[in-house]
């Protein structure tokens, strides 16, 4: 053991990003933590209201928690749809891509613009694209005779959404797959070809592998995002057609925002962070004990 | 059971050069015999990996064929020629067990199972690795990743020949002998053709029949370690063999006395005919240069170095300068000291090439 001095000066070091999370982060919440606890009959006055409203949104008897199930089935499902197509779109993709020479640096940006794209305005594309009159998309669908409207639909604002996202976000699972396996030693690909290894052997016993962390990377930033899921349904197809693609974001701003219910909308947000958040601690624990597990 | 020809095989990246330096390996006829342990000797960037990887299949000469036996495999893709390839640092499969590592070379080619477990468990019990063959191969070592990767290169019985990219790069210097002389074993048990590629002399001499020295792009002398040592055909394998390397001087030869640094001193051999436009040099290893305190040449002491089991003088004879041993029995040195030069280990090179002498 050593002797390690201990000199709680250290602590300065530490406080200029204390004050910098405090702002951002710790206030803002604690405001709506502020919220979730009391209740208004308006004119400001708040009076204190325990822990009403967290037991309201989490029976499914009431009316706010029967909607919030449902928005939160709905995301859950949309997050699930997404990294399915996505993932494997991605590595596939990455895995297509060019090695050496000018292609590379093409192909990277070409695969790379949808995710330069502001969100608000990919949603303003989309939305003319998918018009069943003017929009390319929508025209050229309608025209093959199938049935494809995104206002009235719910399928096809659902399809559209998912649709809108892997265009937008397959890009980031591209990109750090190809990372990941350029990072991959050609003596890797040269033993395999000395060991005779298939086609598919190569992928699923180096590649794979060897990609792991980074897609361990790539499945919490999509699921996040897309568990956020917020400006693409708003502009294009603002929660509807009904509630069919009205996700826990856009049920959160209509109740905050539409409603001015600041009591249920702060418990819901309050309970929508922590499922994030343990869905993506429990995610990550398991993936890196699972690899610790396998070491030994 | 192969032999191995390399018909004018060359290799330059990018079409055909305008001139031989063009090339990162330059034309050259080899036949690689069946059975035997070679050593491809050379400093970094020689091209001995190149020539290896010719071989192996993973680069396509850009000129030459190859052939296995009779036949042409030039063109043929690795999976194709039946070659086992161990590379610099260990290449391990993650997610499989040290078992499964070793008999993946097998499972591809779909031999039966009893078969493999039975040649994995050979190979494990040569290497040492029984004892880990049911653990996850990540979790190991360097050395025995290093191990894993070896073992891999030999469970394949059926192989024209196992090449070996400076395997022992990443294994610990004690290790390096046990498993230098294991592979020496294993090379004897399966007598199969083994070709080394190594810039350490030590490595290559103790484990080769026979060794390829290259020094840029081309393979300079190819003999036993003997014929390397007592008879470098080029200047390079001179200082490159030995440590240190051969002493070399230009020098006036005429008949069999050379001069150097208004010096002059016997040769074994008498040459003639040689050119007088400075290219001729006398290589002499540091082994057949003495202090003596009798008679002989007069040098300037620079420094002692004491190995030990020898001691080494760095010395100046004139403007050139030279490394001499000191015999056992010699005590004190000074500033100046004699040497003695064995004539009959002396060479002479036109323009770093050996040129063979008559009888004097």
């Amino acid at each position: 053991m050593t002797d390690k001095p201990v000199n709680n000066r250290a602590w300065f070091f530490v406080l200029p990003v204390l004050g910098f999370v405090l702002f951002s982060s710790i206030i803002p919440t604690m405001t709506v933590v502020n919220y979730s606890v009391q209740d208004t009959l308006g004119a400001n006055s708040f009076f204190w209201n325990g822990d009403q409203w967290f037991r309201d949104l989490l029976n499914p008897a009431t009316t706010i928690g029967a909607r919030f199930n449902d928005a939160l089935f709905r995301t859950l499902a949309f997050s699930l749809v997404c990294l399915l197509i996505e993932v494997p779109l991605g590595i596939a993709i990455a895995l297509c891509a060019p090695r050496k020479g000018w292609a590379v640096g093409l192909s990277l940006v070409v695969v790379a613009l949808p995710m330069l794209i502001p969100w608000n305005v990919v949603g303003t594309i989309w939305q003319i694209f998918t018009r069943a009159d003017i929009g390319l998309f929508g025209a050229a669908l309608t025209g093959m005779g199938l049935h494809y409207n995104v206002t009235q639909d719910a399928v096809s604002a659902w399809t559209t959404i998912v649709v809108i996202d892997v265009w937008h976000w397959t890009p980031l699972v591209i990109l750090l797959s190809y990372a990941g396996l350029r990072a991959i030693p050609d003596a890797y690909y040269q033993a395999a070809r000395i060991d005779g290894a298939s086609r598919w052997a190569v992928f699923s016993k180096i590649e794979l592998p060897k990609l792991q962390k980074v897609l361990v990377i790539a499945v919490l930033l999509r699921f996040m995002q897309t568990f956020m899921i917020y400006t693409e349904p708003f502009v294009v197809t603002g929660g509807g057609p009904g509630s069919a693609t009205t996700f826990l974001s856009i049920d959160l701003d209509k109740i905050a925002l539409g409603q001015v219910d600041l009591g249920n909308a702060a418990a819901m947000s309050l309970v929508y962070n922590l499922i994030t958040l343990s869905v993506c601690w429990i995610f990550f624990t398991i993936m890196t004990q699972l690899e610790r597990r396998r070491d030994v | 059971m192969t032999r191995i020809t390399l018909d004018g095989i060359a290799h330059a990246y990018g079409g055909k050069p305008r001139t031989e330096d063009g090339y990162q390996l330059k034309p050259l006829q080899h036949v690689w015999e069946q059975g035997l342990a070679y050593a491809l000797l050379g400093p970094s960037g020689c091209g001995k990996t190149t020539l290896l990887n010719v071989i192996s299949g993973l680069v396509i000469p850009s000129e030459g064929r190859l052939l296995f036996d009779d036949r042409d495999v030039t063109r043929l893709p690795t999976e194709q020629r039946n070659i086992a390839q161990v590379f610099q640092f260990p290449v391990i499969y993650d997610t499989m067990t040290v078992a499964e590592n070793l008999a993946f070379p097998l499972k591809n080619r779909r031999l039966p199972q009893g078969v493999i477990d039975k040649r994995v468990a050979e190979i494990a019990a040569m290497l040492d690795l029984t004892g880990d063959l049911g653990r996850r191969a990540r979790g190991l070592t360097a050395d025995a990743k290093q191990k894993i990767s070896l073992g891999r290169g030999l469970v394949r019985s059926d192989v024209s020949a196992v090449l070996f990219d400076e395997p022992l790069t990443v294994i610990d210097p004690a290790l390096k002998w046990e498993l230098r002389s294991k592979l020496k074993a294993v090379h004897r048990a399966l007598d199969l053709l083994m070709i080394y590629v190594t810039h350490d002399q030590t490595e290559a001499l103790t484990f080769a029949d026979k060794v390829v020295v290259m020094n840029d792009g081309r393979a300079v002398q190819i003999g036993t370690p003997a014929e390397l040592f007592y008879r470098p055909e080029h200047t390079f394998v001179g200082y490159f063999i030995g440590s240190p390397g051969m002493n070399l001087m230009p020098a006036e030869v005429t008949g069999s006395s050379a001069r150097v640094a208004g010096f002059e001193f016997r040769l074994g051999d008498a040459y003639s005919a040689l050119p007088g436009d400075g290219s001729v040099k006398v290589g002499v290893r540091p082994e057949f240069v003495s202090l003596t305190s009798g008679p002989g040449l007069p040098v300037q002491v620079r420094r002692i170095a004491d190995l030990g089991r020898k001691r080494l003088a760095y010395v100046n004879l004139g403007e050139h300068a030279l490394v001499a041993s000191i015999p056992n029995d010699m005590e004190s040195i000074g500033d100046t000291a004699n040497i003695s030069i064995d004539p009959a280990n002396t060479h002479v090179y036109v323009a770093d090439i050996r040129r063979r002498g008559a009888p004097a």
